[in-house]
């Protein structure tokens, strides 16, 4: 059987599964399209969060930054495990107390003002419509590889799948659909992963083979692959990075970034209990923990084998000849995400660190430039095919890669088109909407925020995990300062919160727009996205914690400078700090 | 000072102290000993490079997860302790 049936079978028949849940599960009320029904079990909504949060990105994108980067890259191994301490201690089982449908119902109705809620939906919709966009761009990698189809096309497969289940199924479709999706990607994740671990180390376990001893030449692993980068000019795996600042505050903006995403906090909605919530984040962190231990090891790994296939005798002896290059290479050459130019037309592939600083090395050994490019998203997907796995595996990774891109799509999608039926038009336009009216509006502006994040999936603004990197900070910026001051302060007033939002969101929208164009489109930037331009060396990726601190500053004073909030709001934050009484989530109980 | 607050009051603020020695945690794992004091911890070798690799890479990660259960295990207790649970 051809490589391309086994994929379509895989690929297939996890979409079938899917598709089967969502039917099965078919929303009939907007409680049930929204949360569920308040009815799932914490290690259960546990799974189901993992399952949301880990993304395209996650999956796809991530190890070939760790990849790439190194100890440098860290960060988003960090970040996006860490945010979840923030989210179980400071919002989630508050929000859970609070006991509503949506992030603006809780910002809208603690700060008494439908302006407040009305920012907070804006806000909610630009973080989650720059995390589609991510996620598009992820399925759309896996898919033109996979089915050998165009990345054009890819996209549009995926928009169409994620049409069906988001819209037909509602949060119940996508909570059990997103564990069968959770059990699909961990699999497919983790046997590609152990293979190469044996193969490497000998270790069965990917987390601990990655500090074990490297089998062919008794180094450790990090040890021997440091020496092999070196040799090529890059830096070396393990290096420190001196730019501290800026490592800290994109950490930072991942972890906040976490909290704030409303795809994440709805999440918290679903469970029965306070209690439940706060297990519920430990349990979501604990089937995360098991990709992201796992992540770094495939970084490392696939590294050292991309390397070691292009020269077979180390970097002194002649490179891979192209005509003999693996098959890997030559599939992913198709989709034009690997690229060749035989610089120095001797038929062989060199592959190093073109810089100033080696130029010398390369050129004594007749090198004329770097030969190979290789795409940072294609390393998880081609991982199999590196390591000479059965064909059976790079079937169950791709269905993996998909299901991590359409699960957290299909999240996002939902948070955004509860934010415009439930928020904008229930709760501000039109209060007097039917619940089937306010249905019909909730699938519509699906269908919209779809059409307009594969539009945006069609023109992306870097790889998949940097422009998901940008939704964390607009989230960290806007969001989670909001609610967390709207729990833990009793002062906090409407204007203090919508000025803090906006002050938020603005700055670290222009700080973003600056760097990466107007709107993410190219060349209208203003200043060159390099280190030398940057504000105390913070990148695009990093403002997001600035813009939170912005947001908790402008608020403080905002709010000292005004009214206090009236009593009963007061009365409503102090409610919210205790679990008794809390009753199943609702929007039609206040 | 605790002695006039009332039980909800004291409930919330043994509530901030576990969440601030959290967070105290939280922070010196991942800020501290995988980023900052990395320099520092160079010369603890682990695994064929330093213990802040690893901290970066995997120690953060399994902290953050120790962390967490532990808030649930203390505020399930402080939740009974002061009645105020469901």
């Amino acid at each position: 059987m051809s490589q391309f049936a086994i994929n379509l079978i895989f690929v297939g028949g996890s979409f079938a599964l899917y598709i089967g849940i969502a039917i099965w599960a078919r929303a009939s009320s907007t409680k049930e399209f929204y949360v569920a029904g308040g009815g799932i079990n914490p290690v259960t909504n546990g799974m189901a969060t993992a399952a949301d949060w880990m993304s395209a990105a996650s999956f796809i994108s991530m190890a070939g930054l760790i990849s790439a980067g190194g100890y440098a890259n860290s960060t988003f191994l960090m970040g996006w495990t860490g945010g979840y301490v923030l989210l179980a201690m400071l919002l989630a089982p508050y929000l859970r107390k609070f006991g509503k449908f949506t992030v603006p119902d809780f910002i809208g109705d603690r700060f008494y003002s439908s302006k407040a809620r009305l920012v907070a939906v804006v806000c909610l919709i630009v973080a989650s419509v720059t995390y589609v966009i991510g996620q598009m761009t992820g399925a759309g990698v896996a898919f033109s590889r996979f089915l050998e189809v165009s990345s054009t096309a890819g996209i549009w497969i995926a928009a169409v799948i994620v049409f069906f289940y988001a819209v037909f199924g509602g949060m119940k479709g996508i909570t059990y659909t997103q564990v069968a999706q959770y059990v699909v990607l961990i699999i497919a994740y983790t046997i590609p992963a152990i293979f190469i671990s044996l193969q490497l180390t000998g270790n069965p376990i990917p987390m601990f083979g990655l500090f074990s001893e490297h089998t062919d030449s008794g180094m450790p692993l990090l040890a021997k692959l440091d020496e092999v980068v070196r040799e090529l000019g890059f830096r070396d795996y393990t290096a420190d990075v001196s730019n501290k600042l800026n490592m800290v505050l994109f950490t930072l903006s991942l972890m906040i970034g976490t909290a704030g995403l409303p795809h994440v906090i709805i999440r918290f909605f679903t469970v029965p209990k306070v209690a439940d919530a706060r297990w519920s984040a430990g349990w979501a962190l604990v089937f995360i923990a098991l990709l992201y231990l796992t992540a770094p090891a495939v970084a490392s790994m696939a590294r050292l084998n991309l390397l070691t296939t292009v020269f077979p005798d180390g970097a002194e002896a002649p490179a891979l000849a192209y005509d003999e290059r693996p098959q890997w290479i030559r599939s992913w050459e198709e989709t034009g995400l690997v690229n060749f130019d035989d610089k120095n037309n001797d038929g062989r592939i060199q592959f190093y660190n073109a810089v100033p600083s080696f130029e010398d090395t390369a050129e004594s050994r007749g090198w004329a430039g770097n030969e190979l490019t290789v795409n940072n998203d294609i390393l998880v997907l081609a991982n199999p095919e590196i390591a000479n796995l059965p064909g059976w595996v790079i079937g169950l990774i791709a269905a993996g890669g998909i299901a991590a891109a359409l699960s957290t799509a299909a999240g996002l999608l939902l948070a955004i088109s509860s934010a415009i039926s439930h928020d904008l038009i229930k709760k501000t336009l039109k209060p007097d909407i039917s619940e089937k009216g306010e249905m019909l509006a909730a699938r519509i502006s699906m269908g919209g925020a779809i059409l307009l994040a594969t539009y945006l999936g069609l023109n992306p603004p870097g790889f998949a995990a940097q422009t998901v990197a940008l939704a964390f900070g607009i989230a960290a910026a806007s969001i989670f300062p909001a609610i967390m001051m709207g729990i833990f302060s009793t002062r906090m007033n409407d204007k203090g919160a919508i000025a803090g939002m906006l002050a938020g969101l603005l700055s670290t929208l222009l700080y973003i727009f600056t760097y990466l164009g107007w709107f993410f489109i190219p060349d209208t930037n203003m200043l060159a996205n390099t280190a030398d331009n940057w504000l105390f060396g913070i990148s695009p990726l990093s403002f997001g914690a600035v813009g939170a601190m912005i947001n908790f500053g402008v608020a403080f004073i905002v709010s000292n400078a005004t009214d206090a909030p009236p009593k009963e709001i007061q009365e409503l934050v102090e409610s919210v700090r205790y679990p008794k009484g809390a009753g199943a989530a609702s929007h039609l109980s206040h | 000072m605790s002695d006039e607050k009332s039980p909800a009051a004291q409930y919330w603020s043994a509530n901030l102290r576990l969440i601030l020695g959290c967070l105290i945690v939280w922070a010196f794992v991942s800020y501290g000993c995988a980023i900052l004091f990395r320099p520092l911890l160079a010369g603890i070798q682990f695994g064929g490079t330093d213990l802040g690799f690893w901290f970066a890479q995997q120690g953060s990660i399994l902290s953050f997860i120790g962390l967490i259960f532990f808030y649930a295990w203390k505020m399930n207790k402080l939740d009974k302790k002061f009645d105020l649970g469901e």
